[in-house]
């Protein structure tokens, strides 16, 4: 089982996972129409690929743009989520052990401290996010139960990770369920919500590009949308 | 399929029809029709599926419910926050459920969706800029207008608005003969006062053209014999269009885009005839937007620009004194609290807040402009942008969107709102109107003219 899960299964989650996000950004891009959507992509480049990395770095870069600003709270746990959710798998020592089995090579990983750390970022985050869809009614109407499920399939390979390095209960299993619900986790990137992993930077391009070229861009104004 | 008498799918396309709607008082009937109105659910999900690309399908399906977009809307603020003015819950529980449904809604649903769009939305376009995802709710507002325009759904005064578009190509009866006859009438009346001054019709290969706004020659003339003393004084070889002077586009509030292109189609057809070397138009925000800033686009024009250089009356102006074309008197600088209103659809829709301050660095003297919080392209709407100011249906929730720029200008404490574009020109009346706060406003041309140096030989000779 364990073999299977690490091996075929895995590859065949990584494809479809990383194939599928690489599907949904091409599509996005062939599904943008000059006319339609009133923006003169082509004759405009460079000021729509300006605009664009102006928009994206406005949101990436923390406490960057106004709406940041006007909400420390939410931006402190909005970057300590993703943060943790990103880097702890990327980086973690178990996983490029895993890599360098497979490949041979690895990526620099986190010292133990500092993923632990990292990852109860991401559950506090998570934790944080939850109850502030149940606290502020400007939340909650817009909230479904798919906002919760989607948290749940995000934050589980972290709760069954956790566990299974502080080795409560039974190693294995929790060991098993960590690589499932990771998997569960990867395979939902290109089919659900959480394809913004890659469409939160297609959006912000194209709106990047909308005001570099047509609502100000080209007046010299250099707000980053 | 149902259809009423004046409330049906079609837009209005004569001057009769035009008439009997009209004559329809608040649209009393109109209403009442409306209650019986079918929706022609495959029209409406085949438009979609023709019309719904990749940017609103990503933004309907990407939006995280996050709740950011609240805080940042006006009309979430003024009415006492309460979550049914969510942007993201009012674009998801009307779009989002007619695409969801694949087009197969009811009438009280889409008469729903109707207020939504109107009395909820400006389309100030603000929330796109505080969304983590850049979703544009302004955006996905104005596409849903154009659903419900093709389905009826669409205030009195809109489909009346889009219709005198249609008609008179402009969006008051004022027809060309009204127009030219109020350029010689304006000429004449202020010819005194200014010898020389003259409103050429028609000249080809003019330096600028100018183009106005159909409410000028229909109820403020003196605002075109403003601009026409401007480019008198700023020497300017000026021209307007016996045709195609008219770049407002009510009928891109409605949401009647066959209608929209045709506007443009108009004024770019008096650049073609009369080939000026640059344009420019009155001080209004939703006309520069429609004739510059979206018409290319209804045009098809790839480049996204209108055919020659298309100047905002901000940009005129500021280029005017900078040139020094018009020189101000310092002694008549403003010296009061004054505050600027940034009009949303050409600030945060084509960056020219540098431009006003411009001016305002001209007019007014150091230490005394009082910046609105927040401003630029942060600023509110005025509180009547998108139509609102227009639709009697609407007028008490219009009424409570203007409190937000009230206490905007309450708390710069100034008495003098100068505000150039039409729209907020407008609301910022309707606000002192309503709530009696003791302001004065005015547009950028009747200021400049108390404030110019003359030049000698532009003065009248004594007898």
């Amino acid at each position: 089982m364990y073999d299977f899960l690490t091996g075929p299964m895995l590859w065949v989650t990584f494809l479809v996972s990383f194939g599928g996000l690489l599907v949904r950004a091409v599509m996005y891009v062939r599904g943008l129409n000059w006319q339609l959507d009133r923006v003169a992509y082509r004759p405009n480049m460079s000021y729509g690929i300006r605009g664009a990395i102006r928009s994206i770095l406005a949101f990436i870069i923390p406490f960057k743009a106004q709406a940041q600003r006007e909400r420390p709270g939410f931006t402190i746990i909005f970057f300590a989520f993703h943060i943790g959710l990103l880097v702890t798998p990327i980086f973690l020592e178990a996983h490029n052990v895993m890599l360098e089995k497979a490949f041979g090579f690895s990526l620099p990983t986190l010292g133990t401290g500092f993923a632990d750390t990292l990852a109860w970022m991401c559950l506090v985050g998570g934790l944080f996010m939850v109850l502030r869809r149940i606290a502020f009614p400007e939340v909650r109407i817009i909230t479904t139960a798919y906002d919760y499920l989607l948290l749940v399939i995000t934050l589980a390979p972290f709760v069954t990770g956790l566990i299974a390095r502080y080795e409560m209960g039974d190693y294995n299993f929790w060991l098993m369920a960590h690589i499932i619900t990771g998997e569960i986790w990867l395979l939902s990137l290109p089919f659900t919500k959480l394809s913004h992993a890659i469409l939160f930077f297609m959006s912000r391009m194209q709106l990047g590009m909308d005001y570099g070229i047509k609502r100000g861009g080209m007046k010299g104004s250099d707000f980053a949308w | 399929m149902p259809e009423g008498k004046f409330c049906n799918k079609t837009p209005i396309t004569t001057d009769e029809q035009l008439k009997a709607t009209l004559n329809d008082k608040g649209g009393k009937q109109y209403y009442e029709e409306m209650n019986h109105l079918e929706v022609d659910s495959e029209k409406l999900w085949g438009t979609i599926q023709k019309t719904m690309k990749s940017r609103l399908k990503t933004w309907l399906e990407i939006c995280a419910h996050c709740g950011l977009c609240a805080e940042p809307c006006f009309l979430y603020q003024v009415n006492g926050r309460v979550p049914e003015q969510v942007p993201s819950y009012k674009i998801q529980a009307t779009l989002g459920q007619i695409v969801k449904k694949k087009g197969k809604v009811d009438n009280a649903f889409m008469q729903m969706c109707m207020e939504t769009a109107w009395s909820k939305c400006t389309c100030c376009n603000r929330c796109g800029h505080y969304c983590p995802h850049g979703i544009d709710m302004g955006v996905m507002f104005s596409y849903l207008r154009g659903l419900l325009y093709g389905q009826g759904f669409v205030p009195w005064e809109l489909k009346i608005g889009a219709g005198m578009h249609r008609v008179y190509r402009a969006q008051m009866d004022v027809t060309t003969e009204d127009w030219v006859e109020t350029c010689e009438w304006m000429a004449e009346e202020n010819e005194d006062e200014w010898p020389g001054l003259e409103i050429p019709v028609d000249k080809v290969g003019a330096d600028i053209m100018y183009t106005c706004n159909a409410r000028e020659p229909k109820h403020y003339p003196e605002d075109l014999a403003e601009a026409a003393i401007l480019f008198h004084v700023a020497g300017e070889n000026w021209t307007v269009p016996s045709e195609g002077w008219e770049q407002t586009s009510l009928s891109m509030f409605a949401g009647d885009w066959e209608c929209c292109k045709d506007n443009v189609a108009n004024v770019y057809a008096a650049i073609e005839r009369l080939k000026p070397k640059r344009a420019t138009g009155t001080e209004c925000g939703h006309a520069h937007r429609a004739t510059v800033i979206e018409g290319p686009y209804w045009m098809g024009r790839e480049d996204g620009q209108p055919p020659v250089p298309f100047l905002h009356y901000v940009e005129w102006l500021a280029e005017a004194l900078r040139e020094g074309k018009i020189k101000i008197d310092p002694s008549k600088r403003i010296k009061e609290p004054v505050t600027l209103q940034d009009s949303c659809n050409y600030v945060r829709n084509q960056g020219l807040k540098d431009v006003t301050r411009e001016i305002i660095s001209y007019l007014v003297e150091p230490g005394y402009f009082v910046e609105m919080a927040p401003c630029k392209e942060h600023n509110y709407c005025c509180g009547g942008g998108g139509g609102f100011n227009g639709i009697g249906k609407y007028r008490e929730q219009r009424n409570m969107a203007l409190r937000k720029k009230m206490d905007q200008i309450l708390d710069t404490g100034c008495k003098l709102v100068i505000a150039p574009c039409h729209n907020c020109w407008d609301a910022i009346r309707d606000l002192e109107e309503e709530y009696e706060i003791g302001i004065r406003w005015t547009f950028l041309k009747p200021l400049v003219i108390k404030m110019m140096e003359v030049p000698e030989h532009l003065l009248p000779k004594d007898e």
